[in-house]
């Protein structure tokens, strides 16, 4: 075979590589949508993402509207604790700073670390629940019997009437779900998740 | 273009081909390659024809006859989508007909990396070999196989399958797509670089067009699905959480990272598909196609707006209004891009002399049935509707008709139009048309009371339903014994062409084929254009 038609030539191989290149970045891309999605959704309240920030000055509340903020509390398998909220609801006007306390109690024989997770119903109202302080930031380290009281400090953003999204919403929900943690990160449930493989492993 | 064809004669005297195992197992010649691929289409579809046979027997009639377990139904169903996307339409329309028709049609004597090209076919074996090795170890508790869907969502796929099984379809995606990956590299590289001398991009077949497009969405569009099954894989390995809510991961993004790769995904599998059609319509019309710059362009449009309207698979997790008025009217665009390809076909056809050959009888269903997808399509856009319409069997009905009738009549339909010149064997037309009107009328059978289905209210994914779904489900299930017995005839189609003493000629279409590959022999011989062919003209244009 003569060599003019065969084989790649300089710019073949140019081309090639550029292609490797684009599919190598597409790879990184994927990767960085993780971050870029979390940034993006704390930004937004993209997909139920309650917001943080400083408290709203007194007067930029509006005292003829409010919503209606219930609370609903969840605990992960693997974690035996039991978690309340003070009140099961609370009226806030617009732009009010509102505390609410939980009640966590270890039920379980040992000591135990958790960590929240968060979220609002409807999604769309993410990006108007803005919270001031949050238990939820933190891990919680409780003693077998020990309780403790922890507050979220929040206001629902005035701006939540100038969207058309959530302007005839009246109530919302703020979820909360304590997961078994060890220093932040989460641990595997010992529950259905990994039960079946731990009755079969000898490890 | 006739100096072309004499060389080509001339070097079939000294054709020396490899020994048989260093000719089909460490082959690096992509006419050899693109038979592989075929053949591993074939099979690999068979077995995915078994499992929806499973899904439609389950689902003749209420109740569990087939499967004891429900999930061991949804293995069916999983192994059916991941077989057929990944190893039989991508394989038969890309490393298939995209080998052996991208080099002769644009004068190139191989592919620009032919061991490359054979390490895409072995890694696609690999992972098929991955994918069945899944079906067979433990998935769900108590159950076999990843049963996922072929969207592997989680927390299903991570919470829901403790077993290895998802593992096992994970890694099969990662080989498969490391193979498309490279394969889509080698197509660029020679599209881009190895036309023969005239032959600017703008002279170039559709069918090398469509394989362009096709190979940059795949560049473009399989790197993330491999980045967001590998978060998966450690999601549910190594204890990350980028799925996990109880780490801060978001499940929904797994889905926007799977739909930024599964839309184009749709594309891929029908571009080949629209580059085939183009050809069997202008070949058995005697003419060129209508508007063949549109036509090119049209693909490319669809390809660059299939990027921008993944999250109309995902209506249903709470998108702002806005955000859904955009995914709706960029998912409508693409009817235009589309309908300018639907209408050209037709305008080629048009004032044309129109020979029914068994081909053109599969390239013509393709326009009508793809039409009746496209129209359910732009239907299930609408997010309003979709909100009802998700996980339905309409949405079934509707993917089926573009890719089960759409990108696999194309498959039969290149299968008639270039077996001649693949093998130098004639399938007798008979077959070819007994076969396209059996499948035509089974899968019409099989798939449009799915509508009526969906409609109705009848979700996806079930094993078992209402009585009242009963009667239309019992109607497709016949349907689908119907386009089972064409593929019967499909294979004494292909026996009886092998049989045969006639031998194909060059150009068995004659005038209306103006592509390079009719000006070789049949088959052409193992190495062509050693002398490169000399596109003077646009091929058959004036």
């Amino acid at each position: 075979m003569t060599a003019a038609p065969s084989g790649p030539g300089r710019g073949a191989k140019r081309t090639a590589i550029a292609c490797a290149g684009l599919a190598v970045g597409m790879v990184g891309l994927a990767f960085a949508s993780v971050p870029l999605y979390n940034a993006f959704c704390k930004a937004t309240g993209y997909d139920g993402t309650p917001r943080q920030g400083p408290a709203l000055a007194a007067s930029a509340a509006r005292t003829d509207d409010s919503m209606v903020v219930h609370f609903d509390t969840n605990v992960a398998p693997g974690l035996s604790w039991k978690f309340v909220p003070e009140v099961s609801r609370v009226e806030a006007k617009l732009g009010e700073t509102k505390t609410v306390f939980f009640r966590v109690q270890n039920v379980g024989s040992a000591p135990s670390a958790g960590v929240a997770t968060f979220n609002v119903q409807p999604g769309l109202m993410g990006g108007y629940f803005v919270k001031i302080a949050c238990f939820c930031f933190n891990e919680q380290t409780l003693q077998p019997g020990e309780t403790l009281d922890v507050p979220v400090v929040f206001y629902v953003d005035p701006a939540v009437r100038d969207d058309s999204n959530t302007a005839h919403l009246s109530e919302m929900t703020l979820s909360y779900t304590y997961f078994a943690s060890k220093n932040g990160q989460p641990v595997k449930a010992t529950g259905a998740k990994s039960g079946s493989s731990e009755t079969k492993g000898d490890f | 273009m006739a100096t072309a064809a004499a060389h080509a004669g001339a070097h079939e005297v000294h054709d020396h081909k490899p020994s048989f195992f260093a000719r089909w197992f460490l082959s690096t010649n992509h006419k050899d390659i693109g038979t592989l691929y075929l053949l591993f289409a074939f099979c690999a579809g068979m077995i995915g024809a078994f499992l929806s046979f499973g899904i439609r027997m389950e689902m003749e009639a209420p109740g569990l006859q087939y499967f004891s377990n429900p999930a061991t139904y949804n293995v069916f169903v999983t192994g059916h989508g991941l077989i057929m996307v990944f190893f039989m339409v991508m394989p038969a329309l890309i490393g298939g007909f995209g080998n052996w028709f991208v080099p002769l049609m644009i004068g190139a004597p191989d592919m620009a990396f032919p061991r490359m090209n054979n390490i895409s076919f072995w890694l696609t074996v690999a992972g098929f070999c991955s994918l069945l090795c899944s079906l067979f170890v433990e998935g769900a508790p108590g159950a076999s196989g990843a049963g996922t869907g072929w969207t592997v969502y989680p927390p299903l796929s991570t919470a829901g399958h403790p077993g290895p099984a998802v593992d096992f379809a994970i890694f099969a995606l990662h080989l498969s797509g490391a193979g498309s990956i490279l394969g889509a590299i080698n197509f660029i590289t020679t599209i881009l670089n190895m036309r023969a001398p005239g032959m600017t991009l703008h002279k170039m077949p559709l069918f090398a067009w469509a394989e362009l497009v096709t190979a940059f969405l795949l560049l473009l569009s399989l790197p993330v699905l491999a980045g967001a099954i590998t978060m998966l894989l450690t999601d549910r390995n190594f204890g990350t959480t980028f799925f996990d809510p109880a780490g801060g991961g978001d499940p929904i993004l797994y889905q926007h990272l799977f739909w930024f790769f599964g839309h184009p995904e749709v594309y891929i599998m029908i571009l080949p598909a629209f580059g085939i059609v183009s050809h069997i319509i202008a070949t058995f019309s005697r003419k060129p196609v209508f508007g063949y710059l549109a036509m090119a362009y049209a693909m490319v449009a669809i390809g660059v707006v299939g990027f921008v309207v993944w999250a109309h698979h995902m209506y249903t997790v709470g998108l702002s209004l806005q955000t859904q008025s955009y995914f709706v009217f960029a998912t409508m665009v693409i009817a235009v891009p589309t309908g300018v390809k639907i209408f050209s076909w037709i305008a080629t056809m048009w004032g044309g002399s129109i020979r029914f050959t068994a081909a053109m009888h599969w390239a013509v269903g393709f326009i009508f049935l793809f039409t009746v997808g496209g129209v359910t399509g732009v239907v299930l856009a609408n997010s309003a509707v979709d909100k009802y319409l998700h996980d339905t069997y309409y949405v079934v009905a509707h993917f089926h008709y573009v890719l089960s009738l759409g990108a696999v009549f194309i498959i039969f339909a290149g299968v008639y139009y270039w077996f001649p010149k693949m093998t130098g064997h004639i399938i007798p037309e008979w077959a070819g048309k007994l076969h396209f009107w059996l499948a035509f009328i089974g899968a019409n059978v099989l798939f449009f009371p799915m509508h009526f289905l969906g409609l109705a209210g009848m979700p996806r994914r079930y094993a078992d339903y209402p009585d009242a779904f009963a009667q239309w489900h019992k109607v497709s299930t016949y349907g689908g014994h119907i386009f089972g017995l064409g593929m019967f005839v499909f294979v004494i189609g292909v026996v009886l062409a092998f049989r045969s003493k006639e031998r194909a000629a060059d150009n068995p279409w004659g005038e209306g084929a103006t592509t390079l590959e009719w000006t070789l022999s049949s088959p052409p011989p193992f190495h062509q254009f050693e002398t490169l062919p000399r596109i003077v003209d646009e091929p058959g244009a004036h």
